[in-house]
């Protein structure tokens, strides 16, 4: 037999805990084991993970630091409830309108990834960390004054006013500017989450260990050397980029559409610094990390709500405090001593 | 027409007075300080309280107001960023992250979410010349912005510690070799940064008075924004970015959209960096193998 190499395994292992997860939590919902709140966040959880592993795609994998993700999460989650909540008389069976309001979400923000990785990729370093924050406003902006309605005749756009849409009576507006999306109806599944958490997995970790994940990596790790080697900077980045704000588009998709209302604010600075958080947190490049990170800070503000106000303060001291722990050499030293103390005396007692 | 350019110059000085902070600040310690917002916030603030809940008058206020950012600004620095001055540039972000929520949500526990009116802390009539009306927030704001800015640049220009701040930003290590006292650079350099943060504060709080624990993160950004736009670590950059900015927001609010002036800032700083990839007045780093 051959013998499975270490990237593979390691792969495995993540499909592993993906599917671990699901029949865990799987088990506790059919036996009414969970609570509200917690079963109320499995989607969301999902979602994180794939903004989690989108964003290592492009921060830890091609090494550009992006802050406007959540633009992208934004367009794939307006084009997919415009898709699913145009598609409602047409396709009654609801994981197929499901499907369809994924890819086109994921399509929609792969379009606007290249739209915006053609001019953001030629910078470099905070310039081009600035220039996504920038998109990512924009985004929301344009969003908030963008209002959609569907009537039998098709699809109306205005960017004015509810009523300058012109549609005939019996029409529906689907999105309604500030307000966002209104009375969507809620097709997510858990089951379908994580159907598409593996299916991520699998497309990130088969690129990553192929000619041209490398190819992005070495990029990351020496541009002017890698260029000399004749790699094609750009493409190599766009491909990155582009993928990766298509996840966040699915990722959107999927989030909105297990609520009944979702408003353009909500993907806004804050959601892709959370983000940038969970990939940080997780270890830069490890995508095995950022899913730990990203489900353990989804829940963490759901278990601290009895401490209530307290929450986001207690969230925003362990942030610090994490942060200057894993990267200061001294309370490295401090913590490894500690630590090696700890465990000579259990070995000690042992003995 | 002309009103409107005065308002957008008003805007952008307040912009400017921010994006010095940010821009001084990254100069040193090539960092992306996005607490920086929330400090205006904690300034405004303490300008709110000492003079709606003790009487205080305006001067006194306002200068507590910059001591108080001023110690902030120092404590911030010597607890969460010091630790990190080797970490990777990410690591810092994410913890000036951390700080900029800890000081929101410390400021939601004593302040509560509800909306503070702000007194207006310029209470001198407005200049009218002809037709012309220029209210006395913005007239302050302007020449408080001017005066600013001729300090700052005979400090780091004249001064032995604006020397010291300008080598420290050049090259770290050289300039402990040349016995200059690098901590306490950084320090002072953090120190102006959130004092002019508090002034930023009370005249952003004084010309649009609603106060939020949320209220500087916004100007945080777009200040930030103008920072880059006039190139980072530059301090002329900074203040030329920060007016333009201003007069582009004004403008494109009163002829183009309301809604859509933020998406309007925003699209030029991206057409700006295309053209010029290291801002309006940035120095061009050439790269070695």
């Amino acid at each position: 037999m051959k013998k499975i190499s270490k990237s593979a395994r390691s792969s495995f292992i993540n499909y592993g805990i993906v599917l671990i997860f699901f029949l865990f939590f799987q088990i506790m919902l059919s036996t009414g084991k969970l609570s509200n709140s917690l079963s109320g966040q499995l989607i969301p959880i999902c979602t994180y993970v794939i903004m989690a592993l989108a964003l290592n795609l492009v921060v830890g994998i091609s090494g550009e630091l992006s802050l406007g993700h959540a633009g992208f999460m934004s367009v794939g989650a307006f084009s997919g409830v415009v898709v699913a909540t145009a598609l409602k008389d047409v396709i009654t069976v609801s994981p197929i309108r499901l499907i369809l309001a994924i890819v086109i979400g994921a399509v929609l923000a792969a379009v606007a990834g290249t739209i915006i990785g053609i001019p953001v990729l030629r910078l470099q370093g905070d310039y081009l960390a600035i220039v996504t924050l920038a998109f990512g406003e924009i985004i929301k902006n344009v969003l908030n004054c963008l209002y959609i309605g569907a009537d039998s005749k098709g699809l109306h756009f205005s960017m004015k006013d509810g009523n300058s849409l012109n549609m005939e009576t019996g029409g529906t507006v689907i999105i309604n500017g500030p307000q966002g999306a209104l009375g969507i109806q809620k097709i997510s599944t858990f089951a379908a989450a994580i159907i598409l958490v593996l299916i991520v997995l699998f497309i990130i970790q088969n690129l990553v260990n192929s000619r041209a994940g490398r190819a992005i990596k070495a990029i990351r790790d020496n541009r002017i050397a890698a260029e000399s080697c004749g790699l094609n900077i750009m493409k190599y980045k766009m491909m990155a980029f582009v993928l990766s704000a298509a996840i966040a588009g699915a990722a959107g998709a999927l989030y909105a559409l297990n609520y009944s209302t979702v408003v353009p604010k909500k993907f806004d600075f804050n959601t892709s610094i959370l983000v940038l958080v969970f990939v940080v947190l997780g270890g830069i490049g490890n995508l095995r990390g950022s899913m730990i990170a990203a489900a353990i800070l989804t829940v963490l503000p759901e278990l601290l709500r009895q401490f209530q106000d307290y929450r986001m303060l207690v969230y925003a001291i362990v942030l610090i405090l994490v942060m200057i722990i894993t990267n200061n050499s001294k309370a490295k030293d401090l913590l490894g001593r500690v630590g090696a103390k700890i465990f000579k005396k259990s070995a000690v007692q042992k003995g | 027409m002309l009103n409107y350019l005065i308002n957008g110059i008003s805007l952008g000085s307040v912009y400017a007075i921010i994006a010095l902070g940010y821009t001084m600040v990254y100069g040193i310690a090539k960092m992306l300080n996005f607490a920086h917002g929330d400090v205006i916030m904690v300034g405004g603030y303490v300008a709110f309280c000492t003079t709606s809940y003790l009487g205080w008058p305006v001067i006194p206020a306002v200068l507590l107001s910059i001591f108080v950012c001023m110690v902030l600004g120092i404590v911030i620095e010597r607890l969460a960023y010091k630790p990190l001055r080797a970490a990777t540039s990410l690591a810092v972000l994410i913890t000036a992250i951390g700080v900029s929520y800890f000081l929101q949500n410390v400021a939601l526990l004593i302040w509560t979410s509800n909306p503070k009116v702000f007194p207006n802390m310029v209470t001198l009539p407005s200049l009218v010349i002809g037709d012309l009306q220029i209210s006395s927030v913005a007239l302050v704001t302007i020449i408080a912005c001017i005066i600013i800015m001729i300090v700052l640049t005979l400090f780091t220009n004249k001064t032995k510690m604006g020397k010291a701040m300008r080598a420290v930003s050049e090259d770290k290590d050289a300039a402990q070799l040349m016995g200059i006292n690098v901590n306490a650079t950084i320090s002072l350099t953090f120190a102006i940064g959130s004092g002019l943060a508090a002034i930023a504060g009370v005249l952003l709080c004084s010309a649009y008075p609603t106060l939020m624990p949320t209220t500087g993160s916004m100007p945080g950004i777009k200040a930030f924004t103008a920072a880059v736009f006039g190139g980072i670590g530059s301090i002329p950059g900074a203040m030329l970015g920060g007016i333009l900015l201003g007069i582009i927001e004004i403008f494109g609010k009163a002829y183009i959209s309301t809604q859509l002036s933020d998406a309007i800032v925003f699209s030029v700083l991206i057409i700006i960096l295309l053209v010029k990839p290291t801002g309006l007045l940035g120095k061009k780093v050439n790269e070695k193998v």
